[in-house]
């Protein structure tokens, strides 16, 4: 039962590495990334159960967090073309403030 | 069906290996680097090294895809071609590899109870940490106690590195700002 779930995420992850690989857009790549960190997350929770010691489940949520904060940051640097503070000009420009 | 999930995961690690090498665009290489090494944070999962595997994950993944998106935003986002042939540094990579398969011929195997480390001194700490130590778990009481000084050291390296980094950037940017607001100073007397 676990290892049929563990081959169908596998498939998932294929083809999320494909569309990483080929992704068009960078669009496309920030998406299988984040989605690929979530197949992750799976992936430690089904090897848990398929091994009989679910005992790592809480470190796959701690991935998940990584993966949320990762996205984030991602995301802000297409945003604002910078990750940590703006210098105060910059920041008049974006905002017009 | 584990060693079938370690074929799977290698071969998707070296299928991202390979795609980073051809990759031109720097953005697809950062994003690619951080599925890498959520791979390899996953077959260190499967080898039941659960720390080392989240340390990858968070080192990896998380805070050097963010710090090299980071030094994107400084520098082009495109990979210049190379000039030179690639001959020379395939040679050299062939090479090491095959020092470093040879040196794990000889290797203990996986999970060996007779490997050196688990016949050495690892039982001696196992049996009396307890009572020396009195802290439940081995590896901290390792870390903190009989390894005390190594640590002490490790962190006092760490903090250097940190305030040193700390000094550096926060001299960068204060100039910078200073520049900037002599630029606004200039427009606005112009206007």
């Amino acid at each position: 039962m676990f290892a049929v779930a563990a081959i169908g995420l596998f498939i998932a992850m294929l083809l999320v590495l494909i569309r990483l690989y080929s992704g068009p857009t960078l669009y496309d790549r920030v998406l299988a990334v984040n989605s690929f960190g979530t197949h992750t997350v799976l992936f430690i929770g089904v090897l848990g159960f398929l091994n009989g010691r679910p005992d790592f489940l809480d470190i796959a949520l701690l991935y998940a967090l990584i993966n949320f904060v990762g996205t984030i940051a991602i995301l802000k640097y297409f945003r604002y073309r910078a990750i940590g503070d703006m210098s105060p000009v910059t920041r008049k420009k974006e905002t017009g403030l | 069906m584990q060693t079938f999930i370690d074929i799977v995961l290698f071969l998707m690690l070296a299928a991202t290996a390979i795609s980073i090498v051809r990759t031109k665009s720097l953005f697809a290489i950062v994003m690619l680097s951080g599925v890498f090494s959520l791979l390899s944070a996953l077959l260190l999962v499967t080898l039941d090294a659960v720390d080392v595997a989240f340390t990858e994950a968070a080192v990896g993944a998380g805070i050097s895809t963010v710090l090299m998106l980071g030094t994107l935003a400084l520098t082009s986002r495109t990979e210049k071609p190379s000039s030179h042939s690639n001959f020379v540094p395939f040679v050299v990579v062939l090479i090491t590899g095959a020092a470093l398969i040879y040196g794990t011929l000889d290797m203990p195997n996986f999970g060996d109870p007779n490997a050196p480390a688990h016949v050495h001194v690892g039982p001696d700490y196992l049996e009396r940490s307890v009572e020396e130590i009195d802290v439940p778990n081995v590896v901290t009481s390792i870390l903190a106690s009989y390894r005390g000084f190594d640590t002490l050291g490790e962190t006092a390296v760490v903090f250097t590195a940190g305030i040193a980094v700390l000094l550096l950037i926060s001299g960068l940017r204060r100039r910078r700002e200073d520049e900037e607001a002599d630029e606004v100073d200039d427009n606005e007397g112009q206007s």
